[in-house]
């Protein structure tokens, strides 16, 4: 294709936008909708995994090891645990080292646990990382089944309970998320082809001096695009702006905690791009799925 | 040049409208297709440039068998064969010179030869000065002659036409066939539907008579025929 005869096309389709002007506007405004939600729930969305992770990195199996087993045969038993199923690592501590390590956590309280040194109350473990923090119960009940393991330990309620949630909010995002889209894949479609019936004898006749189909669907793409995108913009204001102001809130009231939210670069960048993209996809199909059926003269 | 063969054509409801039509039209001539309502005609002529697709046969025209076009072809096809209409089917928000032009835009010819090739057959329909109207501010005829511009600004050599003076008056029903003769003249295959009695028995011509979608009579300087 030439570059006059896009520019022509790009001049059709403002044409049209702005002879329909209502209809276009509620095209806009529909995407401009989707995509709000949209973006506010894959703000969401994205940081609750952004969060579940951090807290995800500390989800560790403690297996404490029966006093009466021989430290000999300790190789073989972390053999075993590492040929479990979904099992990632699997270390050992021994009581010493777990007793440093709890002191060390304590800080200046540990001191005192320091006089315990002798009489270590603690057991030797293996710590077991799995490949999935969701694994994480399974994986301990497993472990729980070895005769060398005396107790196994690990996050058990805050887990779960976090894992429901996410797992939870992520299904009922996509399904909101899938059926906006669709929702406004349909008004634009709708949109477009209230726009074409007006023009049906137009292509009749474009066809009749030997318009090609591309050639007449052209002006519709660039237009259902134009409309997707337009309606991108303020979606993308909107997060941009909110989420800023949320960013900076949030970490003043999280950062005593040890949690953040995802920086805004490169959220907000990556958002927007798309944004523009969902945009652009719903307008082009909306306009093409309602040209299809007017191409066949 | 133009060459049915065996051509039939049922529609989905059943009509049939050709029923094994024959013909052969040389390079340069001039052919009046006549008949009674309903005959054919248009069916006729509308396999000519594949708004419809005959049922069985084949139709050579420039050469191409229109049987073994692909749907994509098709367009290609339609430029080498100017089309005009009863009803002009003329675009209507756009001006004289855009319509005319919209032809060659279409095969994405240059600015340049566009506004030469244009300006070139206003001229010759005599509507220079209406270039920048609109269709709904000119008469019929005069909108007639905006149509048979366009269908000959990419020199097609053949242009055919239904009625093109069904929707005129007799006076400008003249000026139109004016038009046609001079196209003719200069070498392009005119193959016309008509029902106007009095310009097929005053510029004679040859005369194909279609009737129940069977040709009935092909006279090389013939007559309409009809009582209308
Ligand atoms: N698109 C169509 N679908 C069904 N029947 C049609 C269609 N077009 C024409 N016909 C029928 O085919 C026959 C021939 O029509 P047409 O070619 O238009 O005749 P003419 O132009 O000679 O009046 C008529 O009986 C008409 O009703
Ligand atoms: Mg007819």
């Amino acid at each position: 294709m030439k570059i006059r005869t896009l520019k022509r096309h790009v001049v059709e389709a403002f044409k049209s936008m702005g002879r329909n002007g209502w209809m276009s506007f509620a095209s806009i405004s529909a995407v401009t909708v989707t995509l709000l939600l949209v973006s506010v729930f894959l703000a969401i969305l994205l940081n609750i995994n952004y969060i579940a992770s951090q807290i995800e990195d500390d989800v560790q199996i403690r297996a404490y090891i029966e006093r009466t087993e021989k430290p000999e045969n300790y190789k073989d038993y972390q053999q075993d645990l590492e040929k479990l199923d979904k099992v990632k690592t699997v270390e050992y501590q021994s009581k010493e080292e777990g007793l440093d390590e709890l002191i060390e956590s304590l800080g200046d309280e540990g001191e005192a646990f320091s006089s315990l040194k002798n009489e270590n109350p603690l057991r030797d473990a293996f710590i077991i990382y799995t490949d999935k923090p969701q694994d994480t119960a399974a994986v301990a009940k497993e472990v729980e089944k070895f005769k060398f393991v005396n107790k196994v330990e690990y996050g058990k309620g805050t887990v779960e309970k976090l894992f429901k949630v996410t797992d939870v909010a992520r299904n009922v995002g996509i399904v909101l998320v899938l059926g906006l889209v669709f929702t406004a894949m349909f008004l634009i479609s709708n949109t477009i082809k209230l726009t074409i019936v007006t023009r049906r004898r137009e292509i009749e006749i474009m066809k009749l001096v030997g318009a090609t189909n591309g050639f007449i669907r052209w002006p519709f793409f660039i237009e259902g695009f134009a409309l997707g995108v337009s309606g991108a913009v303020l979606p993308i204001v909107v997060i941009a702006v909110g989420y800023q102001a949320i960013f900076d809130i949030a970490n003043q009231k999280l950062g005593t905690v040890f949690i953040e939210l995802l920086p805004v670069t490169p959220l907000i960048p990556q958002l927007s791009l798309l944004m523009l993209l969902i945009g652009g996809v719903i307008g082009v199909w909306g306009s093409l799925t309602s040209v299809r059926k007017f191409l066949k003269i | 040049m133009i060459e049915m063969i065996d051509v039939w054509k049922t529609y989905p409801n059943g009509v049939m409208a050709l029923n094994g039509i024959d013909v052969y039209i040389e390079k340069g001539e001039f052919v009046y297709v006549v008949g009674p309502s309903g005959a054919g005609k248009s069916t006729f002529i509308k396999c000519m440039y594949r708004e419809e697709k005959p049922t069985q046969g084949s139709i050579i025209i420039n050469g191409t068998n229109l049987a073994k076009v692909k749907e994509r072809q098709i367009p290609k096809v339609r430029r080498k064969i100017g089309v005009v209409f009863q009803d002009f089917k003329l675009l209507p928000r756009l001006t004289v010179y855009e319509n005319v032009a919209f032809a060659l835009e279409v095969i994405e010819e240059s600015p340049k030869v566009i506004r030469e090739r244009v300006m070139e057959v206003l001229d010759l329909v005599k509507l220079k000065n209406k270039a920048r109207m609109f269709p709904d501010e000119l008469s019929g005829g005069e909108q007639q002659r905006v149509s048979i511009a366009r269908s000959i600004v990419n020199h097609p050599p053949v242009i055919i036409a239904d009625e093109p003076t069904g929707n005129l008056d007799p006076e400008t029903a003249w000026e139109i066939m004016d038009i046609f003769k001079e196209i003719n003249a200069r070498g392009t295959t005119v193959v016309m539907a008509t029902h106007n009695k009095e310009i097929v028995n005053t510029i004679t011509k040859r005369v194909i008579a279609i009737e129940g979608g069977r040709i009935v009579r092909d006279e090389a300087k013939g007559d309409y025929g009809y009582e209308d």
